[in-house]
């Protein structure tokens, strides 16, 4: 057995002439947040469904926790937790109802589940709900039940299907400070939460979880860029922002039409994007220097004014679209 | 068999439908709708048929006749007419649906024993003249044993063997002609396979269209466990209708339970896996709650009237009766028939318990294996 709680090789599946998943392959060791960025379309959810055998691949090879999905999906299901992208818990039954279902069905007694789940609910923060009907609670709250429900069977493998999609700010800060103590090493839990971490013989769980969010794939450990069913970029955040080092240039001035123009018309700016009050510039490599010493003048030269431009470091957002633009090539 | 599992799934099956009303209100008040609407409304006793009569007799055995057709209740003589042309038009108008011919040497054949009146029945609407030939054939001969009975006593002579008035119907376990006897246990099978293959195609579904499907195909359930957890508590509630009627229809309409209950039961479970497994296999088929009703209806529809439900299967063209052989719910109507109202045995019925143990076993079987725990 492997030292990585999820694999996949090769992983292929089309519906009818669309390749959902065309080929993807990555490892995730325990203790580790692995993100898969895309934008919509891109495979994610797809690549989540042939994980946990909700559907068959074509081709490939995965394996859950040393499991092979396609022969031993029983066994990959016993260890992992999955919250889908859309509310699958019961809207008419109560938190608790759905919590206790779900834990019962997948071999949970009546002498576990109750104390386990009651633990659960003030983790996440929702142990005053507990007898309200799931189709009461807001968004944020249903997707801490369905992490809550995921999570009571202390899985190895938490796979997570844009879970703070539709959540408001707070809530997804909530949902990511639950994700970062799920993860870490059991010493440093607080005591009241101290079942949910790794205390599972074996070592660690490992979080596969999608998002189209970039602050919050910057908080994954590593993160896989999905773009027509293929991983086309994967590593840490910041070894990815290494790919841009140098070629992100930040442009404050006035007016912004004539500025965009202006970087538009130069011969070494790849691509130019407002982010607030600024424009980022994407430049070609080693352009940086020259495309800083002209730009102004030529902004200056048709009346524009030029209040800033300066190198920054790149974010994962200018990683994205350069990736995803190098790809319709 | 029954594992922590399963007992999970009909819990929460349970809890589902005690909080969904509209559930309740179907399994509950349907069957309880349909009793009534079918013992009463639909009931095909007809009363009061208007009638006239040409008595060209005009005896006091004749007028005793008339009075016989009266007391029966069955008829209303409205009109008394003189010529066929009197009758005719009424016929064609519509006023009447019967016309009684008593001919003028009706006294005297009657004393040799060889009296004929004519029946002349409007047609144009089959439940009532079927009605109106038996009833009047059945008065016919009840009055000729009674005239016989009379005068064997009047004369010392024994019972002749022919009546004087030759009528020859026979009734059998009904002979009030009344209807809901036929009825009730006709609602109970189409209870059980209207709303258990309904219910039972709208439940897996909804899992679908809510999205539920996808949290329990990650669970280790299998997908044997999944069906007979999301089945038994329809079969419950299915056990629950079927003596829901059994009950009313034997306090409030007096349709005796003849037969064995066991048997009744028996004979229902095995009706319920074709109900069951079409309902299953509408569900492999839909992928809303709305597709899922017009699935089932399309199974339902002709079951309803190719059954014998509503039509008696012989009255069908030869064709039509042979697509019945397909139905599951015709065999079950001639056994549950036949255990409340006549009390047969296992032997009688027969045939019949092995046709619903073939549909059932292959229906559900097909159904089972198109199930499938997964998305695509």
């Amino acid at each position: 057995m492997s030292d990585y709680l999820v694999q996949a090789i090769g992983l292929r599946k089309s519906f009818g002439a669309v390749h959902a998943v065309n080929g993807v392959d990555f490892n995730i060791p325990a203790g580790e947040i692995y993100g898969l960025v895309g934008s919509d379309g891109a495979g994610k959810t797809t690549t989540m469904r042939l994980l946990v055998g909700a559907l068959l691949p074509d081709s490939g090879e995965a394996a859950v926790c040393g499991f092979d999905v396609r022969k031993q999906i029983e066994q990959v299901r016993s260890q992992i937790g999955y919250l889908s992208q859309r509310f699958s818990m019961y809207e008419d039954l109560t938190v608790l109802e759905n919590i206790r279902f779900f834990a019962e069905v997948r071999g949970l007694s009546s002498k576990e589940w109750l104390p386990r789940s009651l633990d659960i609910l003030e983790f996440v923060g929702l142990a005053n709900f507990k007898d309200r009907r799931a189709g009461q609670l807001s968004g944020g709250m249903k997707q801490k039940l369905g992490l809550a429900s995921a999570l009571v069977t202390r899985p190895r493998v938490l796979l997570l299907d844009e879970p703070t999609t539709g959540v408001d700010p707070v809530t997804r800060q909530d949902f990511w400070q639950l994700l970062i103590k799920l993860v870490s090493p059991p010493t440093q839990l607080p005591p009241s939460s101290g079942k949910m971490g790794g205390e599972q013989e074996g070592g660690r769980v490992s979080v596969l979880i999608s998002t189209p969010y970039m602050d919050e794939a910057a908080r994954c450990n590593r993160i896989g860029f999905m773009r027509h069913g293929q991983i086309i970029a994967e590593g840490a955040p910041s070894e990815l922002r290494a790919i841009l080092n140098e070629r992100i240039l930040e442009l404050r001035g006035d007016p912004m039409p004539l500025l965009r123009r202006v970087a538009r018309q130069d011969q070494d700016v790849e691509d130019v994007r407002a982010f607030g009050d600024r424009l980022h510039l994407r430049v070609g490599e080693k352009k940086a220097g020259d495309v800083l010493s002209r730009l102004p003048s030529a902004i200056r030269s048709e009346q524009g004014r030029v209040d800033d431009l300066r190198a920054v470091p790149p974010v994962l957002e200018d990683v994205f679209i350069s990736l995803a633009e190098s790809e319709n090539d | 068999m029954l594992n922590s599992r399963i007992f999970s799934i009909i819990r929460k099956e349970f809890v589902q439908i005690l909080r969904d009303p509209r559930t309740l209100i179907l399994v509950i008040v349907m069957p309880i709708m349909q009793l009534f609407l079918l013992g009463y409304a639909a009931t095909t006793d007809v009363r009061n048929i208007p009638m006239a009569v040409w008595d060209q007799s005009q005896t006091p055995q004749s007028r005793a006749l008339l009075d016989a057709f009266r007391a029966a209740n069955y008829f209303k003589i409205s009109y008394s007419v003189g010529s066929t042309r009197d009758y005719q038009s009424l016929i064609e108008s519509g006023k009447i649906r019967v016309v009684l011919v008593i001919p003028p040497d009706y006294d005297r054949r009657l004393l040799e024993g060889s009296a004929q009146v004519l029946m002349v029945l409007d047609g144009s609407d089959a439940s009532i003249g079927s009605t109106a030939l038996s009833t009047a054939r059945l008065v016919g001969q009840s009055y000729a044993t009674k005239i016989s009975i009379e005068r064997a006593a009047l004369t010392g002579r024994p019972l002749s063997a022919a009546p004087p008035l030759d009528v020859r119907t026979q009734v059998w376990y009904n002979p009030d002609f009344d209807s809901a006897y036929f009825m009730i246990p006709g609602v109970i099978g189409m209870i059980l396979s209207f709303i258990t293959t309904i219910l039972t195609a709208t439940t897996i579904v909804r899992e679908r269209e809510r999205g539920t499907i996808e949290q329990l195909i990650v669970t280790p359930i299998r997908s044997w466990e999944l069906v007979l957890g999301k089945l038994l508590p329809y079969v419950i509630l299915a056990f629950v209708e079927t003596f829901e009627i059994i009950i009313i229809g034997h306090m409030w309409f007096k349709v005796p339970v003849r037969g064995s209950l066991t048997l009744i039961i028996i004979t229902s479970g095995l009706f319920l896996m074709s109900s069951l497994g079409i309902g299953l296999f509408a569900s492999t088929m839909a992928n809303t709650q709305q597709e899922a009703m017009l699935t089932v209806m399309m199974f339902n529809l002709p079951s309803i009237f190719l059954s014998g439900f509503f039509f008696p299967l012989e009255a069908m063209p030869p064709f039509l009766q042979l697509v019945s052989l397909a139905i599951p719910l015709r065999y079950y109507l001639v056994v549950i028939r036949a255990l409340m109202l006549k009390g047969v045995g296992y032997e009688a019925i027969q045939s019949q318990i092995v046709a619903l143990i073939i549909f059932g076993v292959v229906i559900m079987g097909a159904a089972a294996l198109r199930f499938r725990k997964r998305l695509d």
